[in-house]
Order: C-alpha cells, then sequence, then structure tokens
C-alpha cells in the first residue's frame, strides 16, 4: 500500500498569546492577541541573493508521498534523477500533520518543508521560514496564477514559498448502498439518516469548518460567509450540526488507510474523504462514488518554504525548482492525487485527462473550495476581534466527539 | 603483561573499598532513574503549567494554572476521564476472570513439564507486534468480520467500532500481563495448604474462597497494576477500533500532534499520573507490591 498519511490536521495552539507580531500594535493584554495574516509584520528574515554550488544534501519535511525515491514503489522516484543531476543528497522526513512539520521545522535541522496553508503563516510569523527569492526558481514562472502570492503563501506581496499542488475534501459514498447518489453534505448531517453509524467524518478541529461551509448555504441567516472566520453565533452553530452528526457518525478518521479500509470494507458507507482514499478503494474494486458537493468544499493548497536556519540553501533551491518542474510535479500530483502547481505538468502526466479530472485548471471549480488557514481571532472583516481562534476550535473538537 | 595483569591494582583498590564498588555499580542505573525517569515528571509537571501562543506554536514560559482550570471546569474531560478509569478496571475484571484459571491450571493441576509449554503459550501473543494484533482486530470486528459472521445464526452482530471493541481488544492484548504475576503467585502457595483444607474437610470452593484466594490476592492486584495502567495509558487500540471512542490518550496525543498544545498535553497527562499514584497506594496496602 502507498503510505501517504496526510492528516491534514491544522496546528493550532491553544491557550494564552503572546502579541506575535511587535508591529502590529494591537497590545491586547491577555487574550490571545494574534496578529492578522495581512496585518503583522514578519521578523526580518534574509532571503537568498544567489543560487551557489549545492552542499551535497538537503533534508526536507514533506507530506507522505511527496518525496519519493523508488522505495515505495520502483516506479514512482523523483529522487533519484534530482540527486544525480544536482548531486544533493536528498533526506526526507515525513510528517503526519501540519503541527508536527511547524514543531520539526522549530528544530532548525530542516532545510526545507511542504507546508499546508494552516502551517505556512504560522512558520512565517514564527521566523521559521526565509523569503523565497522566486528569480531563483526558474520554473515558478509556469506556476499558475492563481497559486502565486496568496495570502497562505506570501505577506505584502512578498513570497515565502513555492506552491505544490492543491486539491479539494471529497464526499464519498458506496454505490451499492447510498441511493440515490448524494450531491450535497446535507446527507452527512441529516438528523434521521437511514446511514445511522456508518457515518464518517475526518478527525481534526478544521473539520468544523466543513460544517460551517455546509451552514453557509444551509442556513444562510447566520451570514457565513468565510468558514474559517467563524464569530460566536456561527460558531456555536457550527458545533452543534457536528454534536448531532456526533450520533451518526462510526468512526472519525485522520489516517488515509484506515477511511480506505473501512470503506471497502462497509463499516462506514458515506462521509468526507480525499481522492487518494477514493483512488485506493476504487483500485480494490469497491462500489465507492465522490462529488464536490454543491456547496462546494474545504480543501488544501501546499507550499515548498526554506528554513531561516537552512545549512543547505542551495540544494533547498535547487529541490523546489525541481519539485515544480513539469515532469516531476506532475509525477508527485498523479501519485498523491491532486492538481498540480505547474501549467506544463498537464501535458507530462501519464493520464492525459489528469488535469482535467483534478481541474488543475478550472479556476472555477477551484473557487468552491475554501482552502485550510488556520482561524484567528481576526475575522478579516469588519466584524473585527470576535472571532473563534484555532484553541477554541480544538477545545469543540473534543467536545464535540465527547 | 596481560590484560587481567592491568586490571589486578583497579580489581585490590575496589575490593579493599566496597562502597566505591557499590556506587560505581549503582551510579548508571540510579542516574539514568533520576535523570530519564524523574526528570521527564519533573519536566512534564512544570510544562503543565506553560501555555502557547495560539498563531505561532512556540511555548510561553510564564507559570499558569489555566491548563488545569481548564481540565477542571471542562465537563468533556472528566467524562473522559471516568470513560478511561471505567474501562481500565473492566478490562481489569475480565483480564482477573479469564487469566485466574489459566494461571491456576497452570499453577496446580497440569503436570510439571507442561509447565513450560504452557507459559510459552501464554506468552506467544506477545511475540507478535502489538500493531498486527490490533489491526487484525479492526478487521474482525469491523463490519462484515469473522464477529458478524459467528454471531449471524444467532441473529446478533458483532460490536463494530466502539467502546465495547475496545475492550474486547485491551482484554485480549494485557491478558498475558494478568496471567503471570497470578501463576508465579499460585506457584508459590504450597500444595500442602490445599490439602490439609481438604483434610479439614472444606469443600473446593471453601478451599479457593478460603486459602486460595487470600493468599493469591496481591498477586491478583500486581497483575492488575498491569492491565490497568496499560489500558489507562493506550491510544493506539483506542485510535485502531475505537470508532469515535475518545480516551485520556487520544486526548493528550491530540494536544501533542493536533492542537501542538504541549503544555495542555502535560496537564492532561497529570491525571493518570495521579490515578496510577492513587492505584499504587491501594496496592501497596494490599500486600500486592511486596510480592511482585
Amino acid at each position: 500500500m502507498r503510505p501517504r498519511t496526510r492528516a491534514r490536521l491544522l496546528p493550532l495552539a491553544v491557550a494564552l498569546a503572546l502579541v506575535v507580531a511587535a508591529g502590529c500594535g494591537s497590545d491586547e493584554p491577555s487574550s490571545s492577541g494574534t496578529a492578522a495574516p495581512q496585518g503583522f509584520t514578519p521578523p526580518e528574515v534574509p532571503m537568498l541573493q544567489s543560487l551557489g554550488a549545492g552542499e551535497g544534501k538537503v533534508n526536507l519535511v514533506a507530506w507522505a508521498g511527496y518525496v519519493e525515491d523508488g522505495s515505495t514503489d520502483k516506479s514512482v522516484d523523483w529522487v533519484t534523477p534530482f540527486e544525480k543531476e544536482t548531486g544533493c543528497q536528498v533526506n526526507s522526513k515525513v510528517a503526519a500533520t501540519s503541527d508536527e512539520m511547524v514543531q520539526l521545522m522549530k528544530s532548525g535541522q530542516y532545510d526545507a518543508v511542504s507546508a499546508s496553508g494552516d502551517a505556512s503563516l504560522r512558520l512565517i510569523a514564527g521566523g521559521d521560514v526565509a523569503p523565497v527569492n522566486t528569480d531563483l526558481v526558474k520554473n515558478y514562472a509556469d506556476v499558475f496564477d492563481a497559486l502565486k502570492l496568496k495570502p497562505w503563501n506570501s505577506v505584502n506581496g512578498k513570497a515565502y514559498g513555492i506552491p505544490h499542488g492543491r486539491g479539494a475534501n471529497l464526499l464519498m459514498w458506496r454505490t451499492d448502498v447510498v441511493k440515490p447518489a448524494p450531491d450535497s453534505w446535507g446527507v452527512v448531517f441529516d438528523p434521521s439518516s437511514p446511514y445511522k453509524g456508518k457515518v464518517t467524518a475526518y478527525d481534526s478541529p478544521i473539520y468544523i469548518a466543513d460544517a460551517a461551509l455546509y451552514l453557509k448555504s444551509a442556513k444562510p441567516e447566520l451570514g457565513i460567509t468565510n468558514p474559517y472566520e467563524l464569530d460566536d453565533k456561527q460558531f456555536q452553530a457550527s458545533v452543534d450540526l457536528l454534536k448531532q452528526q456526533a450520533s451518526l457518525v462510526g468512526e472519525y478518521w485522520g489516517d488515509y488507510s484506515k477511511a480506505a479500509q473501512a470503506i471497502k470494507s462497509g463499516s462506514t458507507v458515506l462521509g468526507t474523504s480525499w481522492q487518494y482514499i477514493v483512488n485506493l478503494a476504487e483500485a480494490d474494486k469497491a462500489p465507492v462514488g465522490s462529488t464536490l458537493p454543491k456547496e462546494g468544499s474545504t480543501g488544501w493548497s501546499d507550499t515548498w518554504m526554506v528554513s531561516s536556519k537552512a545549512a543547505n540553501p542551495n540544494c533547498a533551491y535547487m529541490w523546489m525548482n525541481h519539485i515544480i518542474s513539469p515532469k516531476a510535479n506532475a509525477q508527485v500530483a498523479e501519485w498523491f492525487g491532486e492538481a498540480p502547481a505547474n501549467r506544463k505538468s498537464c501535458q507530462e502526466t501519464s493520464d492525459k485527462q489528469f488535469c482535467a479530472t483534478y481541474h488543475a485548471e478550472d479556476e472555477s471549480y477551484f473557487d468552491k473550495v475554501a482552502y485550510w488557514t488556520t482561524p484567528i481571532k481576526q475575522c478579516g472583516d469588519d466584524r473585527g476581534s470576535v472571532c473563534k481562534d484555532y484553541s477554541e476550535w480544538t477545545t469543540a473538537w473534543t467536545e464535540i466527539k465527547g | 603483561m596481560s590484560a587481567q595483569g592491568a586490571l589486578r591494582p583497579l580489581t585490590r583498590a575496589l575490593w579493599r573499598r566496597p562502597r566505591l564498588k557499590l556506587a560505581l555499580l549503582l551510579s548508571a542505573p540510579v542516574g539514568w532513574l533520576v535523570v530519564a525517569y524523574l526528570g521527564s515528571l519533573a519536566v512534564l509537571l512544570a510544562s503543565a503549567f506553560w501555555s502557547t501562543d495560539s498563531f505561532t506554536g512556540t511555548i510561553v514560559r510564564q507559570p499558569t494554572t489555566d491548563n488545569f482550570t481548564a481540565l477542571l471546569r471542562g465537563e468533556v474531560y472528566r467524562a473522559i476521564t471516568l470513560r478511561t478509569v471505567g474501562l481500565a478496571a473492566a478490562v481489569t475484571v475480565v483480564d482477573v476472570v479469564l487469566g485466574f484459571p489459566v494461571a491456576f491450571f497452570m499453577a496446580k493441576v497440569a503436570r510439571r513439564r507442561w509447565r513450560p509449554l504452557l507459559l510459552a503459550a501464554v506468552l506467544t501473543p506477545l511475540w507478535a507486534s502489538y500493531l498486527v494484533k490490533a489491526f487484525a482486530w479492526r478487521v474482525m470486528v469491523g463490519s462484515g468480520g469473522v464477529l458478524d459472521w459467528a454471531l449471524e445464526p444467532l441473529g446478533l452482530h458483532g460490536p463494530g467500532f466502539g467502546l465495547t471493541a475496545v475492550w474486547l481488544v485491551l482484554s485480549y492484548l494485557w491478558l498475558p500481563y494478568m496471567v503471570l504475576p497470578i501463576f508465579a503467585g499460585l506457584d508459590r502457595l504450597p500444595d500442602s495448604l490445599l490439602e490439609a483444607s481438604s483434610d479439614l474437610g472444606a469443600h473446593a470452593l471453601r478451599t479457593f474462597r478460603s486459602v486460595v484466594l487470600p493468599l493469591a490476592l496481591p498477586a491478583v492486584v500486581a497483575g492488575s497494576i498491569f492491565t490497568f495502567s496499560l489500558t489507562l495509558g493506550d491510544f493506539v487500540a483506542v485510535n485502531i477500533v475505537g470508532g469515535k471512542t475518545q480516551m485520556i490518550g487520544n486526548v493528550i496525543y491530540a494536544n501533542v500532534g493536533a492542537a501542538n498544545n504541549l503544555p495542555f498535553a502535560a496537564a492532561l497527562a497529570c491525571v493518570p499520573v495521579v490515578i496510577m499514584v492513587v492505584y499504587l497506594l491501594a496496592a501497596r496496602r494490599a500486600g500486592a507490591l511486596e510480592r511482585l
């Protein structure tokens, strides 16, 4: 089995907070005084100005399946060509969650990381990653514009990373049990569901956003605009919905292999999933269907970032250039089951329909995807600092599961 | 001069100073105990009074009792603690009920030459990886698994993923840890006592109640320390077959990993420590620790 544990748990943090951004001026004494992403000034970290010779090795922190050297599957190897070409020996450490990534990067022992949107800003704010000189990454020019200089990979127009790929969380079901085929997240929240005890949901506080996303269209009177920016009333409604859903849920999954096994055996018949799990189940001839429901969905957009303490910055830059090169980016996207970041990758995939299947160039599809990001106090609109931060999401998640 | 000859003065010096010899002998294990064990417990306790920055995830080293306040105020944590302690007790009861007859058979009924074989049989489950066994149980208790199949003729179905499955799996996993201490305890119980009891006219049941049980109780308590503490800290089996069940271990794990809130995890980790201290004190009163 292909190991690709990608528990996309949002890191989070709890408790009392320091005012992170010294320069932001909002000195809230005791409450969680985190700075708004747009409002904080990241620590001054120098950017690499010119590319030198490779240091002979590079240490990476990555999602499982992002750095494959043929040891998982002989035909899946984009590390060996890189090593031959650049002389940079690749050492990769697989992290299971965004939080683990943040912790590993804080150790300063790694050169680069494939961070999701929930980890990237925290790394920037913590001074753990350096701005990226995109002029030194040749293939950056071919990256979809829709992925460049986004709130999760840049601050004030300064790039902090190289986009890797993106995808959406899907609604998955057993076609032999669930009829008719659902097209709305409503089926996983329906209190009178005939699938009681066989529903599955993602085991992370960030799943609260999935409930909020559903309420956005199901209960417009709540006025939810962004599922990661929830004020008291909206948050409470989402949590209540999930508490009610808990009676339907047979199992929460955090490990993709567990989710795939459960849907194959029929222990679960309906719930949130990734394309990769659907592929695994289909490979074993399990009757599963999947869709991006009409309400849209949550999803991820990943970014390669360079450590501010990188011992091998040149090799790290070469790696970033390699992983978004048309061929390698196509390989990793197909292996992982996500849309590539490089537009030229679409000609390199072994399945010529791949980019169409994964909507790589379909911005209207990704408009329906709310990328994971870390919820913070500042709502990002005129409501001010009344939104629930991730520590409150985590506490609520423990309560939802009971 | 041979190597042995070179060491001779040293040997002599140590022989003359037995205290030095003792100190050299004990310094490594005691150092290990103090630094790695008590030290980490102290760090755990200290970090429970810290907090984390909610955005960058860095640890804020300013003493605060907020973690403990949240722990005591949160109804959910009380429920989880009670559930965990209840499960640990239930697993212990099952293991005593299953383990005692097995141990009694091994120690008192089976022929002596069969003993090594029986001991090996009890230990074989420990040869397989914990994870392999837990995943095997996942398949068995899951929908369409062996349990479903076996219970179908009776009009029943398997437990599915949940608390019952965790109870089953943990009882299975920790059974050898209960059988071995009870076996050791019963082995030390002289057969002559059983004979004397029967000579005095006691029935088997009476002998068991008045002779075997009181003498074997410390061994049972010793075994229960294993099953109870192992269940109290388990989160892997819970994760694999527990469905949506949360135990203390899972919440600690979630706070270390997902929540990146080490201080709160440390505060939570104090809960099983306190429970175990209470349990061990109770076990000491029962005389179990002297007979381990």
